[in-house]
C-alpha cells in the first residue's frame, strides 16, 4: 500500500481531520449570538454615560455658565440622537442583567429552589424605585 | 407517491476531498421519523459509506448530536416533521470540534477536559468500610442533581461561541459536571479542582452567552452552573488576601 | 497547575459594577441626557445641583457609580475584543486598553467629587 508522501490529504493512520476557521462574523450567524453581542456593546454606553456624568460633574465644577453652555451642548441633534441611543443600550442592559441574575445568585429555601422570576421580579421593581428616587431628588427644589 | 424530504448531508473523505461537500438525499417522510431514522434510510438503502455515530436512539447516550439546520441537536430526538414541508434539512457534523469523516468528530478535546476536572468524587478521608455508607439528604441530591443529568452529549460546545474561537476554553459540560461534584455532600475534592476552574481557560474564560443552556437535551443549564462557581471562585480569591493560604 | 488568576478579582468588578450600572445608569441617561436638556421635566437648577453633588453621599454616590460602572465596562469589553475581533494574541494591549481606561476615569472621577 502507498503510504503518504506529501501533497497527500491521507497519511495511514492519520487521517487529516478538517477543521473550520471560525469567522469574524460568528456573532453574525444566529439570533441569539447577536443578541448576547448586543448585550455586551452595551457596555460601551454604559461607559459614555459615564463620560456624560463625568463632563456633566466638569460643568458644574466651572459655575452657572459653564453648565448652561453643557446644557444647551447636550441639546445638539447629535448628542441628543446618541442619547437615545444611550438610554436604548443602557434600558437594555439593565433588563438583561436582571433577568440573568437568578441564574448566578439561586436561592434555595427548604432545599427546593426559589423560582428565577421571584428574584427577578424584586429587581426590577427595586430598578422602578430607585430610579424614582434619584428622578425626584434630581427635580426637586 | 410516498412524500419525500430532501436531506443534504455533509459528506467528507480526507482520502478524496480537501473539504467536505453536502450531498442532497431524497428520503421518505414518515410522520414519526426522526433524523436518525433518515440517516439510516441512507446508509441501509442508499450509500452504505455515509459515516456517523448513533447508539441508544432514544437520547440517553449522548453520541448522535449532529448540527440539524445549523442547530446542535440529538438527531434521535428531532423530528423529520419539525421542519418545513419542501425545504431541505441541512445535517453537519457537531460545530467547533474537528471533522474525521462525513458527519464524525474527534471527541478527545472533551474527554481531555472532562478528566481534566476530576468528575469522580474526591475524598481527603476515605471512611472505612465498617464505617457504612456515606449518607445524602434528599436536600442534598436536590443541590446538585440537575447537573447530574449530563450526558456528554456536548452539544453545548457546539453551541459555544467561546469554544469555538479558543478551543482551549475548557467548555460547559466539563464545567457542569465539576460543579456536580464540587456541590456533592460526600465529596471533597472543590479545592483541587479550583486550579483547573478558576481559569482563564476555565470559568473566567466564559461570557455567559447562555446557548449552551438553551440547546441542552438534558435541561442541565451548564451557563447556570458557570456563573455560580465564579462567585464561589471570586469569593475565594478575596478569601485568598485575608487569610492568605500556605503552600499545598 | 496554574498559580491562582485574578480574574476574579476583576469579575467582581465587573458583577458589582453591572448591578449599579444596571440600577442607576439608565436614569442619569435619561434625566441628564434627554429629560432636563429638552425641558421635560421642572428643573431644580443649578444651584440645587451642586447642593445636591457637594453632599458627602453625593460625592460618595457619583464617585461609586462612575468608577465601577467603568470596570464593568472594561472588563465586558476586553472580552468582547477578545471574542468579537478574536484578538486574544494581543491580550496584554488589550488588558492594559481597558483597565487602565476605567483607572484614568476612576481617577478623574474621584479628582471631580473631591474638588466640587
Amino acid at each position: 500500500m502507498n503510504t503518504a508522501k506529501a501533497p497527500s490529504a491521507y497519511t495511514e493512520f492519520h487521517p487529516r481531520w478538517y477543521r473550520k476557521r471560525v469567522s469574524t462574523w460568528w456573532w453574525l450567524g444566529s439570533g441569539p449570538y447577536l443578541r448576547f453581542i448586543l448585550r455586551e456593546l452595551s457596555s460601551i454606553f454604559v461607559a459614555l454615560s459615564v463620560a456624560m456624568t463625568l463632563a456633566q460633574l466638569w460643568a458644574l465644577r466651572f459655575g452657572a455658565d459653564a453648565y448652561s453652555r453643557f446644557q444647551e451642548s447636550m441639546r445638539s441633534p447629535w448628542l441628543m440622537a446618541l442619547g437615545v441611543l444611550t438610554l436604548a443600550f443602557t434600558v437594555f442592559h439593565s433588563i438583561t442583567w436582571f433577568n440573568l441574575a437568578p441564574r448566578a445568585l439561586t436561592v434555595r429555601i427548604g432545599g427546593r429552589r426559589v423560582p428565577e422570576i421571584m428574584i427577578a421580579l424584586p429587581n426590577f421593581i427595586g430598578w422602578a424605585a430607585v430610579s424614582a428616587l434619584i428622578a425626584w431628588l434630581v427635580v426637586r427644589g | 407517491m410516498p412524500e419525500t424530504v430532501t436531506l443534504e448531508v455533509t459528506r467528507y473523505s480526507p482520502e478524496r476531498d480537501a473539504q467536505p461537500s453536502l450531498e442532497k438525499f431524497e428520503v421518505p417522510l414518515r410522520k414519526d421519523w426522526v433524523v436518525l431514522d433518515a440517516l439510516n434510510h441512507i446508509k441501509d438503502k442508499v450509500d452504505g459509506s455515509l459515516t456517523y455515530r448513533w447508539s441508544c436512539r432514544m437520547g440517553i447516550c449522548g453520541s448522535c448530536g449532529m448540527m440539524v439546520n445549523g442547530e446542535p441537536k440529538l438527531t434521535c430526538a428531532t423530528f423529520l416533521s419539525a421542519y418545513t414541508r419542501g425545504k431541505p434539512i441541512r445535517i453537519e457534523p457537531l460545530r467547533y470540534f474537528p471533522v474525521v469523516r462525513d458527519l464524525v468528530v474527534e471527541l478527545s478535546d472533551f474527554v481531555t477536559k472532562l478528566t481534566q476536572v476530576m468528575p469522580w468524587l474526591v475524598r481527603k478521608q476515605e471512611k472505612a468500610i465498617a464505617e457504612g455508607e456515606y449518607l445524602q439528604t434528599p436536600e442534598g441530591l436536590e443541590s446538585y442533581r440537575q447537573y447530574a443529568m449530563c450526558i456528554n452529549c456536548t452539544l453545548c460546545y457546539a453551541a459555544c461561541p467561546v469554544y469555538g474561537l479558543d478551543p482551549v476554553f475548557i467548555g460547559p459540560a466539563a464545567l457542569a459536571l465539576a460543579q456536580r461534584y464540587n456541590m456533592d455532600s460526600r465529596d471533597q475534592g472543590a479545592e483541587e479542582r479550583m486550579a483547573h476552574l478558576a481559569h482563564p481557560e476555565g470559568v473566567w474564560g466564559c461570557t455567559f452567552v447562555g446557548e449552551c443552556t438553551r440547546v441542552c437535551p438534558k435541561h442541565v443549564d451548564p451557563a447556570g452552573a458557570i456563573q455560580q462557581y465564579k462567585i464561589k471562585a471570586a469569593l475565594d480569591w478575596f478569601k485568598s488576601f485575608v487569610m492568605p493560604r500556605g503552600e499545598q | 497547575m496554574s498559580k491562582r488568576s485574578n480574574d476574579g478579582f476583576f469579575w467582581s468588578l465587573f458583577s458589582v459594577g453591572g448591578v449599579i450600572s444596571a440600577f442607576l445608569i439608565p436614569i442619569h441617561v435619561f434625566l441628564f441626557a434627554l429629560a432636563l436638556p429638552l425641558g421635560w421635566l421642572p428643573h431644580g437648577g443649578y444651584e440645587h445641583l451642586l447642593a445636591l453633588v457637594r453632599t458627602p453621599v453625593g460625592r460618595v454616590y457619583l464617585f461609586v457609580l462612575c468608577s465601577f460602572s467603568l470596570f464593568h465596562w472594561a472588563h465586558r469589553f476586553r472580552f468582547t475584543l477578545y471574542d468579537g475581533l478574536q484578538i486574544k494574541h494581543l491580550n496584554e494591549a488589550v488588558f492594559a486598553a481597558c483597565y487602565g481606561t476605567a483607572l484614568i476615569g476612576t481617577v478623574l472621577a474621584a479628582y471631580l467629587v473631591l474638588t466640587l
